[in-house]
């Protein structure tokens, strides 16, 4: 129990953000046209390639005589920024469709 | 100073990820929204890399930049690239390189965590939703290029595979509070929740693609915000958790349009056994149309509806379709496109398809704006659309598309559908509308049909 409330205490300012952060999430969304959601979701899909910032945190943390992972943090920034570049660029590509003529 | 700088950086970034999200949800603003919440990206990126305590060894960040560099080209490529019918594949795929991202993390924190159960509890969990959310992507990507289209049912497959589910959760939990200092049984925690990635998506028909990948991205979020709260970054939280509340969301809002709880599209996959239910024979026969007749009887209509459909989209046939409709309207006839939420392989799919191609915004009209109207209609011309038109959505319970709301094509006065061949649609199911008096079929490829039915139409004065 005394631990349960150790780690509330420590991490309360954390639990507060994820809360209100959930329902601005859910705010943001909200009403959006059916039109929208295929590249709503495309955008979703680029942000969460913030993921890359955990990845790159990782490699500046690696002893670069441990060549095993080396290679995996390479691998993990490789990934986190495909995510982020390919899904920014295939949104865009999708709402250039909506320009106006 | 370096941290003052990363914060304001992560403030700029967070900032931008939430008013990126809001401005994408208005179709003006939408394309800036992007932009917006791509620029916040590169600066708390940039910001990771440059502004730390660290002493860091020019090998490090060789390999830092090499693979970013990498990355942004592999992506820009294909992002570039990729043709507009195959975007939600490549969605999928994107998604599930954010997993694996998620799941090399775990992997690799996993050591330097050993016996602090506080950093364990998000590394376990990140670790494991990313690598559901990889292998649950690929899956879904692989039946979304045709690769994998059957949806794949072992017996008591929902039992079997909330078995494994929980097995897997127990097991991370175990290694939570044993955390044993052994690669193996770490790698034995990743492979099985792959497994179950695999499992998870597997027996869910491609028709509900969408959702499930729309799941598998919210996902993918929340592995990022425990990637957050185990180095308590704040871009990686907000980040991860706005993605992860708005995708579920957006996940349920996807499942209402179809009329079907989640749980549904989950559990109760398409292509079960209620479908061999009644086959043709006795549903009276099919008529066909030449496309000389069909360009008669469109010339002397007053009002023509289209119905796309993702055959359309594979036939690349969305300039064609909006030439017809251009000869048309310059013949005083006047069309509209059925929109429904769900045609093609995503909500709104047919909608980017068809704005390629220069459609006017305001002829595409949404479901509930044109259902009304077929009545009126003299011709609906359903051009690779099946499920959303099948009548058993409204009158056979057994069908596993009960209850999905329909474009109330049979309203009109004359259906021509467009179709290969009599193959069944996406959800594996036959329809009805095809043997309706009022339908004819209009059998061919829809671009190649089309271009003749254009070439056909000018032809007449």
């Amino acid at each position: 129990m005394q631990q349960l409330f150790d780690f509330l205490a420590l991490h309360e300012m954390t639990i507060y953000f994820v809360i209100l952060s959930v329902f601005v999430g859910i705010e943001v969304i909200g009403g959006v046209p059916t039109v929208l959601h295929t590249p709503l979701m495309s955008g979703a899909n680029a942000i969460h390639g913030v993921v890359i910032v955990g990845a790159i945190l990782v490699m500046l943390n690696v002893d670069p005589t441990n060549y095993g992972a080396l290679a995996l943090g390479f691998l993990a920034v490789l990934l986190g920024t495909l995510n982020v570049v390919g899904g920014f660029v295939v949104t865009d590509r999708m709402l250039e469709m909506f320009k106006k003529k | 100073m370096n941290h003052f700088i990363t914060s304001l950086a992560y403030l700029i970034g967070s900032t931008t990820f939430i008013m990126g999200l809001k401005m994408m949800g208005n179709p003006k603003s939408a394309r800036n929204g992007n932009m917006v919440a791509a620029v916040g990206m590169v600066i708390a990126i940039f910001a990771t890399i440059f502004f730390h305590d660290n002493t860091v060894s020019p090998i490090v960040y060789g390999l830092i930049f090499g693979a970013i560099g990498l990355g942004t080209v592999m992506g820009w490529m294909t992002a570039k690239q990729v043709q507009m019918t195959k975007m939600p594949e490549l969605v999928s795929l994107f998604n599930g390189m954010g997993g694996a991202c998620a799941a090399l993390i775990g992997l690799m924190e996993y050591h330097h965590n050993i016996g602090k159960t506080g950093a364990l509890l998000p590394i376990v969990a990140g670790l494991i939703i990313g690598s559901v959310s990889f292998s649950g992507s690929i899956i879904a990507f692989l039946k979304l290029n045709g690769t994998m289209n059957q949806p794949v049912r072992l017996p008591s497959y929902n039992m079997l595979n909330n078995a494994v589910m929980l097995g897997v959760l127990a097991f991370g939990a175990w290694v939570i509070m044993a955390s044993p200092d052994n690669s193996a049984i770490l790698f034995a925690l990743f492979a099985s929740a792959l497994v179950y990635g695999i499992l998870f998506t597997i027996p869910i028909g491609g028709a509900d693609m969408p959702v499930v990948i729309s799941l598998l991205n919210s996902f993918t979020g929340l592995a990022a915000a425990f990637g957050g709260f185990l180095y308590d970054n704040k871009i990686m939280l907000t980040g991860g958790i706005l993605v992860g509340s708005a995708g579920t969301l957006l996940t349920l809002v996807m499942c209402k349009a179809m009329n079907r709880p989640l749980s549904n599209v989950i559990f109760g996959a398409f292509g079960g056994g209620a479908v061999a239910a009644g086959t043709s024979s006795e549903k009276g026969s099919i008529k066909d149309i030449s496309v000389s007749d069909l360009a008669t009887l469109m010339n002397y209509s007053k009002k023509v509806i289209i119905v796309p459909g993702y055959g359309l989209a594979v036939a690349q046939a969305q300039h064609v379709i909006h030439e017809l409709e251009t000869i048309l309207e310059e013949r005083g006839v006047e069309v509209k496109y059925a929109m429904h939420p769900v045609a093609g392989r995503m909500p709104g799919h047919m909608n980017v398809l068809l704005a390629e191609s220069n459609v006017s915004y305001d002829k595409l009209v949404e479901m509930e704006d044109i259902n009304p109207e077929f009545a009126s209609t003299d011709v609906v011309l359903v051009v690779g659309a099946n499920d959303v038109v099948n009548p058993a959505a409204k009158n056979d319970p057994s069908s596993p598309i009960y209850g999905m709301p329909i474009l109330d094509v049979e309203n009109a006065k004359n259906i021509v559908v467009n179709k290969r061949s009599m193959n069944a649609g996406y959800a594996g199911i036959d329809n009805d509308l095809f043997y309706n008096p009022k339908n004819s079929m209009l059998f061919g490829d829809a671009k190649g049909v089309l271009t003749k039915l254009v070439a056909e139409l000018k032809t007449m004065d």
